[in-house]
């Protein structure tokens, strides 16, 4: 009799709605397959021009390095140092509004969710385009933007953890009639500061990604000299420039991965 | 009574250390403010035309709704496709690259090339791509693919190094050829992490294809840059909202769809 029976995993409904995730995109792919607007005869062209490409950029330029790109280099490296350390500064109280057990008033919760939000919203380069319309091309508006920028990432994984963080030792500190500041350097802060460095570190790596394009747009840093080099069409110091960026992100990634095993 | 003072260590002891770091931090921020030539008077005269600027945005301008709309949906299509192919890719790749069931010899390569797909900024590879293909989505999709195999593929890899072995044992024990290993004994344990990874990629491709082109790639980037160009910043103001609210609608739908999945 029992042997009739038939087991499933899901619930008619779970199979339905995925069946009506899967339906929808596959929907929205076909479609965008059709209307797309690509020009196949770029796409079959796209080899050649690639081989040639690579022709262009062999040899690497690398005698450039020393006149054109270590100055630009050391620039991008310092507009995302600065520009975290300014993050940092500006993410802390934001992220310490957005928490809703630290801060108990709910308008600033909505505030702090709203800059979290904005700022992770527009991209880089758009935050770029906006700063170096503000204050002009130059390493100001890269720093600002990287500031900017950063604020919504770390503020949002910062008051995540303060939201994570066990409620008695504050209590304790309370009871004992500690004052609010007391409270979140004794109380908070002891078990957040790991996660927090943590995302200060995985931040700064981030950072050094994004501030070495930044330039493109006037912003400043090494993506200046690779605008100028891909205008002159000078390819083999664009090389030369992807190989420096690729390699101070390695190292930037090897770092902070290394510090992070330390940290935590 | 006073033989009683034990003495015992402060119970918030100062960190010599923490706050030598703190003040190394602070002389490290005034040394490269005075490198970048950061001025207060360049701040001041920022924020003054900050104002101006945000004077000049609003109220935002609706009127060219057509065009916002067209660039807006050539993104999506961008960021649909190019995570359709990436993560199609990201498959394979990701499972090279996991140590755990693959020889040394091929976990290498494809660890080699997640690095590279990881380390260059989507814009560089829209640059090389524009270069290559000529301007236009086929260079965005590109770009998408290749940044969100960078991505995937890595946390793929490391989702399956983190499966338990014992399906996997019983499959070989049990005289199961490699494909039926990897769709009985590894996929079940990783699909859902998988679909995550995915839904994340395809919100972050949505991001990445509002700004690819800005350097010629397709989709709204396009429209901005060239609004940015002309001092429309009424215009400017009106895409960056759209873009804002696309990204919340589509934030939104990645929560209900991992939902589904969960």
């Amino acid at each position: 009799m029992s042997a009739a029976r038939i087991w499933q995993r899901f619930t008619p409904a779970e199979r339905m709605a995925r069946f009506v995730v899967f339906l929808v995109a596959g929907i929205l792919i076909a479609w965008s397959l059709r209307t797309v607007e690509i020009i196949p005869e770029f796409l079959m062209d796209a080899p050649e021009q690639v081989a040639d490409l690579f022709k262009r950029m062999w040899p690497v330029d690398f005698a450039y390095y020393e006149r054109g790109v270590h100055a630009v280099l050391v620039e991008t490296l310092h507009i995302a140092t600065v520009g975290t350390i300014l993050t940092l500064g500006i993410a802390i109280p934001v992220g310490i509004m957005a928490a809703s057990n630290v801060c108990r008033v709910p308008v600033l919760n909505w505030l702090a969710t709203f800059i979290l939000v904005s700022s992770r919203s527009v991209n880089t380069l758009v935050w770029a385009l906006l700063f170096v319309a503000v204050f002009g091309p130059g390493t100001l508006a890269g720093t600002v933007t990287i500031a900017v920028r950063s604020i919504g990432f770390v503020g949002k994984l910062f008051g995540e953890a303060l939201e994570e963080s066990a409620s008695g030792p504050i209590e304790a500190l309370r009871a004992a009639g500690a004052p609010w500041i007391s409270v979140f350097l004794k109380g908070y802060w002891p078990q957040v500061s790991p996660a927090f460095w943590g995302i200060a570190l995985f931040r700064w790596d981030i950072n050094v990604r994004e501030s070495s394009v930044i330039g493109l747009v006037g912003a400043g840093g090494i993506g200046m000299a690779l605008d100028e080099a891909l205008n002159l069409f000078h390819w083999d110091r664009v090389a030369l420039i992807l190989v420096c960026i690729f390699a101070v992100v390695v190292i930037a990634e090897v770092f902070v991965t290394h510090i992070r095993k330390r940290i935590i | 009574m006073s033989a009683a003072t034990v003495a015992r260590p402060a119970p918030f002891a100062v960190n010599w250390w923490a706050r030598l770091g703190y003040l190394l931090a602070v002389v490290y921020c005034v040394y490269a403010v005075s490198i970048l030539d950061i001025s207060w008077d360049r701040l001041l005269a920022g924020l003054d035309n900050g104002a101006r600027f945000l004077g000049a945005m609003f109220p935002p301008e609706f009127k060219r709704w057509k065009l916002l709309i067209d660039n807006l949906l050539e993104s999506m299509q961008i960021a649909l496709i190019s995570s359709l192919f990436g993560v199609l890719i990201s498959l394979p790749v990701g499972l090279c690259a996991s140590r755990n069931l693959m020889p040394d010899w091929l976990t290498w390569p494809a660890r080699a090339f997640i690095a590279v797909c990881r380390s260059f900024h989507p814009v560089i590879f829209a640059i090389l791509f524009v270069k290559a293909v000529g301007f236009g989505p086929l260079a965005g999709i590109l770009t998408l693919i290749f940044a969100s195999i960078g991505f995937v593929a890595k946390l793929f890899a490391e989702a399956i190094e983190e499966i338990s072995l014992k399906p996997v044992e019983a499959a070989r024990a049990a005289g199961a050829p490699f494909l039926s290993v990897l769709t009985f004994a590894v996929l079940p344990q990783v699909l859902n992490r998988f679909i995550g990874f995915s839904t994340y990629q395809v919100d972050s491709n949505l991001r990445n294809s509002t700004m690819i082109g800005i350097v010629g790639a397709g989709g709204i980037g396009g429209t901005l840059a060239a609004a940015f160009q002309r001092f429309d910043y009424s215009f400017v103001c009106a895409i960056l909202l759209a873009i804002i609210a696309l990204i919340m609608v589509s934030e939104y739908v990645a929560v209900r769809v991992k939902g589904v999945f969960q």
